[in-house]
């Protein structure tokens, strides 16, 4: 259990020096790939070309470090925990270490993005690499220093110390261990003399988010900015035909009116640009004004006329769509295992059931917003974007401009959930500004934010299982979404590979509502038809639903598939880890337990939910948690990412509904769209799998497990099975929480 | 309700006062009608929807926003959500700080309950909220001692 993942950085050259001019030492690196040869470090950091290195460690000669985190911080702890593992190998003490989230003008940046749970995994190598090199550079300083092998010297904390007892600190040595050969294939530290990873560690922000200090995008202000309100389409599938604007030009502070749009028409035209340009499908009225409100006001004030330029959808209309997808034949296969079509004719009995799930906006509470200022020199662009160098492309053919003239600055992000991997607001921004050569920031209202997103896209399952003399002989799973369908590696999740006859098959239509990443993408949804199928099929054969996902996992153990994504052992410890800490095998008398087991983003989970009956309805209290997900760097951070993504995960199953009439969006605010709130929110109990392979992410795996155990423990308290998210809407009696 | 163009600056949000007129940013637009709590601000030691007050409605009144709670960072809220680690964005955190001092000043020694109703109106959209429950708890119990 104890094997580390060999380290692929084996050459020296991912990793740079320079003695800054300032008095300190620079070092140079990249994420994930080695430097250019080219490369060089500069004497000054703000001469640092950031398309030779993403990141940078800087050490004072007073000894203090500052450690630029490169990926965006949008709530899931990365810019505490990757600083973390430099810290560690460079052996620093926490306190002496700074960091800072610097400014990435880049279009080489690689895996800049926060999205998909794999910022730590992805970084594990890279990180540990760089500090254990950078150490051992110091050490090489301080024992040329002393005339002495450096074998002989030690690091610990910051002080280098020799066999005499003779001590230097890093700040001691930086200039000349700046000048040394970079050397190779420095040991990494054992985990179990971490002294830094595994242990709790808070928020590098916090000091800055407790007293209100500047932080996110909407803070962000230069002089001389003007703000932006942006009027697109009210339905999808519209698009602008005229506007009056007499009145909005006439509204306190408003500064002028314009139209935009048809650069990003041109530019679709091309058809090889990002995707998200599609929401720039229609021309939009800006509302340019001295203040935000003044420009929201503004726009308020305009009158449109919308052409009808396709289907303007409902939910009755999607529905009809999905269920005629699902009992159609158009499917593409994306995993076939044996022959599901004769097990099912030979079958002594099939279960078949259908899950549905609605659209779902990310609901981020720092609403869409960017800063742009287009000069014919320059182009900045500053703000909440999860992919920074996608967008910066994207701006750069936009406006028909050089790459190299676009520098664009991350802030904080006020929550991701998968919505700012999408630049459309960057894009309008840059439009906007290149129009009225002004610093702007568009600022989206909370009902442009829910009712022009990039939402979840809603999805119908139908999952099949054919018994034979009680046993599973075959599982058909089908998939019918909105735009796009699940991909890549999910087809070879649990339960696949533990069947012999197992088909997974995917079918979509095209709509003109936006849709994109949610949170865990499918698998926020997958989980809960598959959990649920599983425990009815664990009923129908009258066996226990646990016992049936072990026994199933035996059939998996030493495959040869490739393919298969998960480790059996690996489940088999959370599930008896779960087992075990909720009590399961020992119920109390009213508490209904709910089981779900799960794979995704690289993550094994167990969960458990407790539902107990109070003035006859049900009430969610408690989640106890399980989790594989390899060494945890900030226990602290890793409990906020679970005790978070299962509250998530619970919330929206329970009340997450978003609806369409006519193409418009039927909730628009938090009046007409429920979120969860604090009293309805259950307490999560969690216990992690302690193991020293590599750390995996937990933004995203909790969330799925927890709707799926939530909703069998509902099915155990009052008896109905749910099919449909959210919970809400088909249970005869609606539950409450907390 | 008003035309847009018969507006008067007086109209203005309080929200957006702070926000762009005087440049104290800590208080956040969520929502802007009331119902996520984000715009949260003192009036008069009551915590109010800053998004809801008009700048006319205010003569006369103490307002305190974030960046005036401490000095420093130093309330025994702010510190409390410092040592329970409350935040993962951190975007609803000064509307959360804001509601539970007003809270705690009304009733210092308050049960589990009573702390998950007084908290209930402010969204935290990573759903942070047993630490915020926690860390409420535990500023009452610092205050106290």
């Amino acid at each position: 259990m104890s094997t580390l993942i060999p380290s692929k950085f084996s050459r020296r050259s991912f990793l740079r020096t320079s003695s800054l001019a300032s008095g300190g030492m620079l070092i140079g690196f990249n994420f994930f790939t080695a430097c250019k040869d080219t490369a060089k470090m500069p004497i000054d950091i703000s001469k640092l070309n950031y398309n030779d290195f993403n990141a940078f460690i800087k050490i004072a000669d007073n000894g203090l470090v500052t450690i630029f985190s490169p990926n965006p911080e949008i709530g899931q702890g990365v810019k505490t925990s990757m600083p973390m593992i430099i810290a560690e190998e460079l052996d620093v003490a926490w306190k002496n270490v700074h960091v800072a989230q610097g400014i990435l003008d880049t279009v080489n940046y690689v895996r800049q993005v926060a999205g998909g749970s794999q910022s730590i995994r992805f970084g594990w190598d890279a990180l540990r690499q760089t500090g254990a090199t950078a150490r051992q550079m110091l050490v090489n300083a301080a024992a040329a220093k002393w005339g002495v092998d450096a074998s002989e010297c030690s690091a610990k904390q910051g002080v280098i110390t020799n066999a005499k007892g003779e001590t230097l600190g890093y700040g001691d040595v930086v200039k000349e261990a700046a000048v040394l050969e970079v050397p190779e294939n420095i040991p990494l530290k054992d985990p179990s003399t971490y002294t830094l990873i595994g242990t709790d560690v808070g928020n590098v922000d916090i000091d800055k988010i407790i007293v209100g200090e500047p932080l996110f995008g909407l803070d962000y202000k230069v002089d001389g900015m003007v703000y932006a309100s942006v009027l697109r389409p009210p339905a999808f599938g519209q698009s602008l035909i005229s506007y009056d604007d007499a009145e909005a030009r006439a509204t306190p502070g408003v500064i002028d009116v314009i139209k935009i749009g048809a650069k990003a028409k041109a530019l679709m035209a091309k058809e090889k640009v990002n995707w998200s340009v599609r929401l720039h499908d229609s021309e939009k009225v800006v509302v340019i004004a001295e203040n935000t409100w003044a420009a929201m006001q503004g726009k308020k004030a305009i009158k449109a006329t919308w052409s009808d330029d396709s289907e303007l959808e409902s939910t009755d209309f999607q529905d009809k769509k999905l269920l005629s997808l699902l009992n159609g034949n158009k499917f593409k296969t994306l995993r076939k295992d044996g022959n599901v079509k004769k097990a099912f004719a030979q079958a002594d009995k099939v279960l078949e059931r259908t899950y549905e799930s609605p659209f779902l906006p990310h609901n981020c509470m720092e609403p869409m917003n960017f800063f742009a200022n287009v000069t014919d020199q320059k182009i900045h662009l500053v703000g909440p974007v999860q992919t920074p160098a996608a967008a910066a492309e994207t701006v750069s053919e936009l406006l028909g401009r050089n790459i190299a003239d676009i520098r664009l600055e991350m802030t904080r992000m006020g929550g991701g959930f998968g919505r700012r991997l999408y630049g459309d607001f960057v894009y309008e921004s840059a439009e906007i500004s290149d129009v009225i050569r002004k610093p702007v920031k568009m600022v989206s209202t909370r009902e442009d934010d829910m009712t022009t997103g990039v939402y979840r896209p809603a999805i119908k399952y139908r999952i099949a299982a054919s018994i034979k003399n009680g046993e599973i002989t075959g599982y058909h799973l089908k998939e019918a979404a909105v735009n796009s369908n699940m991909y890549g590696l999910i087809p070879n999740f649990f339960p696949a590979g533990t069947l012999e006859n197992y088909q997974v098959d995917v079918a979509n239509y095209k709509s003109e509502i936006t849709t994109g990443a949610w949170r865990a993408p499918y698998t926020n949804f997958l989980a809960f038809a598959e959990q649920n199928f599983l425990d009815e099929l664990a009923e129908e054969l009258d066996i226990d639903p646990i016992q049936m996902r072990l026994d199933m996992l035996q059939k998996v153990k030493g495959t040869t598939d490739a393919r298969i994504q998960y480790s059996a052992e690996r489940m088999e410890d959370v599930i008896n880890l779960v087992v075990e800490k909720s009590g399961y095998r020992t119920p109390k008398e009213g508490v209904f337990q709910g089981f779900c087991a799960y794979y995704c983003h690289n993550t094994h989970i167990a969960e458990v939910a407790d539902v107990v009956m109070e003035n006859n309805q049900p009430v969610v209290k408690k989640v106890t948690v399980a989790v594989d997900c390899g060494i945890v760097v900030n226990p602290l951070g890793a409990l906020n990412q679970i005790e978070g993504g299962v509250v998530d995960g619970v919330g929206h199953s329970m009340y997450g509904d978003f609806g369409f009439k006519n193409g418009m969006p039927v909730s628009n605010n938090y009046d007409s769209y429920r979120l969860i709130r604090n009293k309805e929110a259950p307490a999560v109990e969690t216990h992690f799998v302690e193991n020293t392979l590599s750390p995996t992410g937990l933004g995203e795996p909790t969330l799925p497990p927890a709707g799926a155990a939530v909703s069998i423990a509902l099915k155990k308290a009052t008896g109905n099975r749910i099919y449909k998210q959210p919970f809400v809407s088909n249970m005869a009696t609606k539950p409450i929480l907390g | 309700m008003v035309a847009p163009n018969q507006l008067r600056p007086a109209d203005t949000p309080l929200l957006w006062a702070l926000r762009d007129h005087l440049d104290m940013v800590g208080t956040k637009f969520g929502c802007g009608i009331g119902q996520c709590g984000a715009c949260t601000v003192h009036i008069d030691g009551n915590a109010s929807r800053s998004c809801q007050m008009k700048v006319s409605q205010l003569d006369g009144k103490e307002i305190t926003t974030i960046e005036g709670l401490s000095e420093d960072g130093s309330h025994p809220v702010q510190q409390a959500w410092k040592e329970v680690d409350v935040p993962q964005c951190g975007y609803c955190q000064a509307g959360q700080i804001m509601t539970a001092s007003a809270f705690l000043d009304k009733n210092p020694n308050p049960s589990g309950q009573e702390i998950k109703n007084a908290m209930h109106g402010n969204i935290c959209r990573c759903s942070a909220y047993s630490r915020i429950q926690k860390a409420v708890a535990i500023a009452a119990e610092n205050k106290l001692t």
